[in-house]
């Protein structure tokens, strides 16, 4: 396993109630990963900053407004725009295939429906991440 | 560009790097402090310390922004503690801290305890650096919330001030923590609840009976960081302190006796890692031994093997 993997979990949107944001936040604290909990109402352009400022592994995202065909892209640019576009995009919600496909192809990761076991996706990011890390030379 | 010279160039992605492997790469660190140290050192650092909700993130929100208007730049490093049984960590610090988030010219970074005691993780001091060289010119550092622990941020801060609440109730207790001792300024929030004037003179009464350094007696101040009541006492009471810290070569003073503990805390780890090393070398000894008895290798050669291991 990687050591020290820091997620920034994050509930965009002006909707609802962070209750499965919570969970997921808990069950990776859990699972041993340093968790950055930013909790409701966040912009894209706020969880773009706090992942460049937090030098998280990956930004997981709850969205279920309906809104994930506009969050997750304009997340995916402002990443990209900022050169952090090395983090891992996840999250969870109520997302049909088809908009899974093409958010795939944008480069967002897997995303999680409603009733995912936690083990799931515990396991998916450890994966992701020992990948994804980048060694710099100072 | 390589990643410190982005570093020097002011990019704040190489900022955050940085603080990643002041972290985590503690064989690098000394080769980046090479770089930074040097170039830190001007800016003015700010330890705000107090009980687990007391509302350390919220005072440190509107102090941040108090500090823009002023036209200086910011940078935060919040520490939450990890969890002991996982080593995981839950760092909420920044739910409370929003109110600069658009503001490129304050930085905030959340770091893990990683179980060290005392209130902030061990990389805490070398982070506070990294965002000195890259020249913010205020550093606040938000420590775990406390209860009854030694107290490190008053070894890494200029100006260390206590949040205490009505509710956290006996200023025994704070005192019993070493909270006293360290601060040199003193805020009872929550001052919007029944109970703060009280307790506020109890505190008075508390700093009366105590010592402290000559010419700064650690003033008293009630506020409410939620409301923004009180606040601008706050502010000009750090600004008195920093006025004070430069009279006299008191700051220097001050810093020496940091340098010393930050001294001691390196050799700490360094005799910590060289203890690892030898448990570790204790094994290869039981492995070598065997070898030599059965004539696979001469104790000279052994020894060698020993000596390269163990050699730091
Ligand atoms: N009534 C009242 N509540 C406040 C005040 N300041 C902060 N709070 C509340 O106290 C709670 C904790 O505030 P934080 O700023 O997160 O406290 P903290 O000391 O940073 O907490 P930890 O980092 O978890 O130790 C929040 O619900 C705040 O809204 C205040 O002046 N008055
Ligand atoms: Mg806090």
């Amino acid at each position: 396993m990687t050591d020290n993997i820091r997620v920034l979990v994050a509930k965009p949107g002006l909707d609802g109630h962070d209750r499965g944001a919570k969970v997921v936040a808990g069950a990776l604290r859990d699972a041993g990963m340093e968790v950055i909990y930013t909790g409701l109402r966040q912009t894209p352009e706020m969880i773009a900053e706090a992942a460049v400022q937090e030098d998280v592994d990956v930004v997981a995202l709850s969205i279920l407004s309906g809104a994930h065909m506009t969050i997750f892209p304009r997340v995916m640019d402002l990443l990209r725009e900022r050169g952090v576009d090395h983090m891992l995009l996840t999250g969870g919600g109520i997302i049909p295939k088809s908009d899974g496909d093409e958010l795939a192809k944008l480069g967002v990761g897997k995303l999680f429906g409603p009733g995912t076991s936690t083990r799931d996706i515990i396991a998916y990011i450890n994966e992701e991440v020992a990948r994804r890390r980048v060694a710099d030379e100072i | 560009m390589k990643l410190l010279d982005r570093f020097l160039d002011g990019d704040r992605i190489a900022l955050s790097r940085v603080i990643t492997l002041l972290e985590n790469d503690r064989n690098r660190r000394s080769a980046i402090l090479d770089r930074l140290y040097p170039r830190s050192g001007n800016a003015r650092r700010i330890g705000i310390t107090g009980p687990p909700g007391s509302g350390k993130s919220t005072l440190t929100d509107r102090l941040t922004k108090q500090l823009r208007i002023s036209g200086r730049t910011v940078g935060i490093i919040a520490v939450d503690p990890t969890s002991p049984f996982t080593g995981g960590a839950l760092l909420g610090d920044r739910l409370r801290m929003q109110g600069s988030w658009d503001d490129p010219q304050v930085f905030l970074r959340s770091l893990a305890d990683r179980s060290h005691t005392g209130g902030l993780s061990e990389a805490t001091p070398h982070a506070m650096t990294a965002l000195d060289a890259f020249g913010k010119d205020v550093i606040i550092v938000e420590t775990v919330g406390v209860g009854q622990s030694t107290l490190d941020v008053s070894d890494v801060s200029d100006t260390t001030v206590v949040l205490l609440t009505p509710e956290s109730g006996d200023s025994i207790q704070a005192m019993k923590a070493g909270l006293m001792e360290i601060a040199d300024v003193l805020v009872v929030n929550k001052a919007d609840r029944e109970g703060a004037d009280r307790f506020a003179a109890e505190l008075r009464t508390i700093v009366d009976l105590g010592r402290w350094e000559e010419g700064w007696k650690p003033p008293v101040l009630s506020v409410s960081a939620r409301d923004n009541t009180g606040m601008d006492g706050l502010y000009e009471k750090l600004d008195a302190h920093g006025d004070y810290l430069a009279g006299e070569g008191r700051l220097r003073r001050r810093r020496m006796r940091q340098g010393r503990s930050a001294i001691e805390k390196a050799l700490g780890e360094m005799w910590r890692g060289r203890l690892t090393k030898l448990r570790d070398a204790d094994c290869t000894m039981d492995r070598l031994s065997e070898r030599v008895a059965r004539r696979e290798i001469h104790p000279l050669a052994a020894a060698g093997e020993l000596m390269d291991e163990l050699s730091v």
